[in-house]
C-alpha cells in the first residue's frame, strides 16, 4: 500500500484502471477534464487505449463500440456533455451494452457556471434520456470513495449490463485527499461481463437471457455473429414490434435491477441509531453533513446522516424506514430540490420532509447546515 | 460464388425478404459489399458490420456478421471504437447520406482525418427515405422534397472532395448501374490500410423519384448509366461536358499513417519501448 494524495478525478482515472477499463473516449469538459487528461497518459502504460473525439455524443459512441468488442470502458463528462451524451445512454441501456460514464456535476442550465459545485443533475441521471429504462448512478463523497466506488461501478455495469453513471460532483472531482492505494492492480478481481457457456451457432440467440434476466455478451470477433440494435428487440436480437415483445423486453430490462436492489443499492447511516432526525445528504454536501451532525450532537440534538451511495435505484425501502425511525427528514442538496422529492415520495407524507437546498455555486458550510438542523429540530418545541 | 450461394453464406436467411420499396437500389449496394467481402475472402468471425439509422442502415441486419445498427448519424463513432479496441476486426460502415454527412457530418470528416481503417460505403439516394423523402445534404439543389415542396434552395456536398478534404486516404465512387464496378471498388475500399469512403450512387424511386418525376427505378438506373462516366473519361471532359455528369471508378488515393497502427506505437512508446 502506497499513501498517496490525490485529486477525486484522479482517483476516478485509477479506479477505472485498477477494474480493468483499457479503454477511454471522451471529449475535453471542466470540471471533468483531468480523468480524461489522466486516462491519455495511464492507458498506453497499461497497454489500453485513449482517444478524444470531436465532441460529447461520439465521446460515448466510441465507447458503445469498444464495449461490443469486449473492452471494459470509460467516458468522463459534465452538465453540458452529459446533456449530448443522453441519447446514447438510452441506446446502451436498451442495447445492455456496458459502459461507465462520469459527469462531475457542475452548475447548470447550460453553459452555467463551469466551476462551480452543483448536485442538479439527479433527475437528469435518472430520466435524462428518453423512455422508461434503468439506470444505475453512484455518487462518491471522497477521494478514496470516489476510487473503490469507480471498481464498483465496473461490477455493476459488467454484471448487469447497464450503463452506470458515477455522479460525482466538483467538490469531489477536485478536492485533494490522502487516499492509500495497492502497490499493483493485479491482485484486485476485475469484473467481467458473462459469457456464453454454448458455443457458436446459427441458433444462437444473443438476448436470450439466463433465469436471473443477464444475457451473456460475447465480444464481436468470437464468431457468434450477433446482431445489437436500438429499437425494441427480442431474445434474437433484431427487432420486434409486437406488443408482446415490447412488453417483455421493458420488463426484463427493468427487472433485471428492480429484482436485484439489495446488491445495487448501497448508502451509509451515521450517528443515526438513536436519532430523533435526520439529515439526508450525499456527495460533497455529505462531508458537510458529518459535521453539522456532530456539531448539533455536541448541542443536544439526536440527529444522524444517511447519505445514499447508489443515488439510482432509489434507496425505497432504507427510506421508508427511516421515515419510521425518526421524527422529521432534512434533505441537504446544491440545487433547487431535486432528491428531496423522491424522499418525500418514499416517506408517503408519514413525517416531514423539509428540503434545504443551496445554488449560489457555493458549497453549503457546516455552519449553514448546522442552523438549518436547529430549525429543524427546534420546530419540534 | 454465383448470387444464390453468396445469398446463402453471407445473408441471415430468417431475416429476409427485405424492407426495402420495389426498385430500390440499397439491396444492389449491399450485394455489392458482400461481393467484395467474398473476393477478399474476411472471414464472417472477423468483419463488422456497423450501420446509423435510415433505410441504408437497416443493411446491417441482413447480414451475417457480427452487426451493429447504431443510432443515427453514430455509426463511424462505434466503428471507431470497434476498430480502435480490436484493429483484428475488418470493421465497414453502412450508411446513408442524411446519416453520414448530415447528423454523422461531424464524425464522418473526423474518422477520415483519423485515417482509421474502417470503410464508408455511403449509400447516396439523395433523400431521407425512412421519414418520407425529406431533402438531405446531397440532395440536388432545386430538387423536391417532402420539406421542399418549392425545390430546395440548398447545395448540396459533393462528398467525395469532401472526405479528400478531411483527410480520406481512399476515396471512389459507383452506382447501382455499374454494379460489378462498384463491388470491384468497394474490395479495393477495404483492402486499402486506412480510412477509405465509397460513395454508392443509389435510386428512390418512392421518396425521391415520385417527387421529382424521375420515373421508375429502372429509369433512375438508367439516369445513372447516362451521367455516370469513368474517371479517366471524366477528367477528358470539357467544363461544360462535366457539369452534367459525374466521375465513377477510384477517384482518390493515397498513403498515410494508419490510426490504430500509430497507436500501437505510442503505446510501445508509453511503456518505454522504441521511440
Amino acid at each position: 500500500m502506497a499513501t498517496v494524495l490525490m485529486q477525486g478525478n484522479q482517483a476516478c482515472a485509477e479506479g477505472a484502471i485498477a477494474a480493468g477499463a483499457r479503454f477511454f473516449g471522451g471529449y475535453p469538459i471542466t470540471p471533468s477534464t483531468e480523468i480524461a487528461e489522466l486516462m491519455a497518459k495511464r492507458l498506453p502504460q497499461v497497454g489500453g487505449k485513449f482517444i478524444q473525439m470531436e465532441d460529447e455524443i461520439s465521446g460515448i459512441g466510441v465507447i458503445i463500440g469498444a464495449s461490443l468488442a469486449g473492452k471494459k470502458v470509460l467516458t468522463a463528462t459534465s452538465g453540458p456533455g452529459f446533456s449530448l451524451k443522453q441519447e446514447l445512454i438510452g441506446y446502451a441501456s436498451i442495447a445492455e451494452v456496458p459502459i461507465v460514464i462520469a459527469n462531475v456535476q457542475r452548475v447548470g442550465p447550460s453553459t452555467g457556471q463551469p466551476t462551480s459545485p452543483s448536485q442538479a443533475d439527479i433527475m437528469q441521471a435518472r430520466w435524462g434520456t428518453h423512455g422508461d429504462h434503468p439506470i444505475i448512478a453512484l455518487t462518491p463523497s471522497s477521494v478514496p470513495e470516489t476510487f473503490t466506488l469507480t471498481m464498483r461501478a465496473y461490477e455493476l455495469s459488467e454484471k448487469y449490463r447497464v450503463p452506470v453513471i458515477l455522479l460525482m460532483d466538483e467538490i469531489v472531482g477536485h478536492m485533494r485527499e490522502k487516499i492509500e492505494l495497492p502497490d499493483s492492480y493485479d491482485s484486485i478481481q476485475q469484473p467481467m461481463r458473462k459469457q456464453p457457456t454454448e458455443k457458436p451457432s446459427k441458433s444462437y440467440q444473443a438476448y436470450h437471457a439466463d433465469s436471473d434476466k443477464i444475457c451473456p455478451m460475447p465480444p464481436f470477433g468470437a464468431g457468434y455473429r450477433y446482431h445489437v440494435t436500438g429499437l425494441i428487440h427480442d431474445e434474437s436480437g433484431f427487432p420486434n414490434g409486437s406488443p408482446a415483445a415490447t412488453v417483455a423486453q421493458m420488463d426484463r430490462l427493468n427487472q433485471k435491477l428492480s429484482d436485484n436492489l439489495d446488491d445495487i443499492v448501497t448508502y451509509e447511516e451515521y450517528r443515526l441509531e438513536d436519532a430523533d432526525y435526520a439529515v439526508v445528504a450525499f456527495g460533497g454536501t455529505a462531508r458537510t453533513a458529518y459535521q453539522a451532525v456532530d456539531e448539533a450532537r455536541a448541542q443536544g440534538i439526536k440527529i444522524g446522516l444517511f447519505r445514499p451511495i447508489t443515488m439510482w435505484p432509489f434507496a425505497q425501502k432504507q427510506i421508508e424506514q427511516l421515515a419510521t425511525r425518526v421524527k422529521k427528514i432534512l434533505v441537504a442538496e446544491l440545487n433547487c430540490g431535486q432528491y428531496v422529492g423522491e424522499v418525500q415520495k418514499a416517506v408517503n407524507g408519514k413525517i416531514p420532509v423539509i428540503s434545504y437546498t443551496k445554488y449560489n455555486n457555493e458549497a453549503i458550510t457546516p455552519a449553514e447546515l448546522l442552523t438549518g438542523l436547529v430549525k429543524l429540530t427546534g420546530e419540534e418545541k | 460464388m454465383d448470387m444464390e450461394q453468396l445469398v446463402q453464406k453471407y445473408y441471415r436467411q430468417n431475416h429476409l425478404p427485405h424492407m426495402w420499396c420495389p426498385g430500390c437500389g440499397n439491396g444492389i449496394v449491399t450485394s455489392a459489399a458482400v461481393k467484395a467481402i467474398d473476393k477478399l475472402g474476411l472471414s464472417q468471425d472477423n468483419t463488422t458490420i456497423v450501420s446509423g439509422i435510415g433505410c441504408s442502415s437497416r443493411a446491417s441486419g441482413y447480414l451475417d456478421f457480427d452487426t451493429v445498427h447504431s443510432a443515427h448519424g453514430r455509426a463511424i463513432p462505434f466503428a471507431t471504437g470497434i476498430k480502435l479496441a480490436n484493429p483484428k476486426l475488418n470493421v465497414i460502415v453502412m450508411t446513408g447520406d442524411g446519416d453520414a454527412t448530415a447528423i454523422g457530418g461531424n464524425h464522418f470528416i473526423h474518422a477520415a482525418r483519423r485515417n482509421i481503417n474502417i470503410t464508408v460505403v455511403l449509400f447516396n439516394n439523395s433523400i431521407y427515405g425512412m421519414t418520407g423523402g425529406q431533402y438531405s445534404p446531397l440532395t440536388p439543389i432545386h430538387s423536391k422534397a417532402a420539406t421542399a415542396p418549392y425545390g430546395t434552395i440548398e447545395r448540396s456536398f459533393n462528398v467525395v472532395e469532401l472526405a479528400k478534404a478531411a483527410g480520406a486516404t481512399f476515396v471512389a465512387r459507383g452506382t447501382t448501374y455499374h454494379a460489378q464496378q462498384l463491388s470491384d471498388v468497394i474490395a479495393k475500399a477495404i483492402a486499402h490500410d486506412g480510412f477509405s469512403l465509397v460513395e454508392a450512387i443509389t435510386a428512390c424511386p418512392i421518396g425521391f423519384g415520385r417527387q421529382n418525376k424521375s420515373g421508375s427505378g429502372a429509369n433512375m438506373m438508367k439516369w445513372q448509366r447516362d451521367h455516370a462516366v469513368a474517371k479517366a473519361a471524366y477528367e477528358k471532359l470539357s467544363e461544360a461536358e462535366q457539369a452534367d455528369k459525374f466521375a465513377i471508378g477510384v477517384l482518390y488515393e493515397s498513403q498515410a499513417p494508419e490510426y490504430t497502427k500509430e497507436y500501437d506505437k505510442l503505446i510501445e512508446q508509453a511503456q518505454g519501448g522504441a521511440k
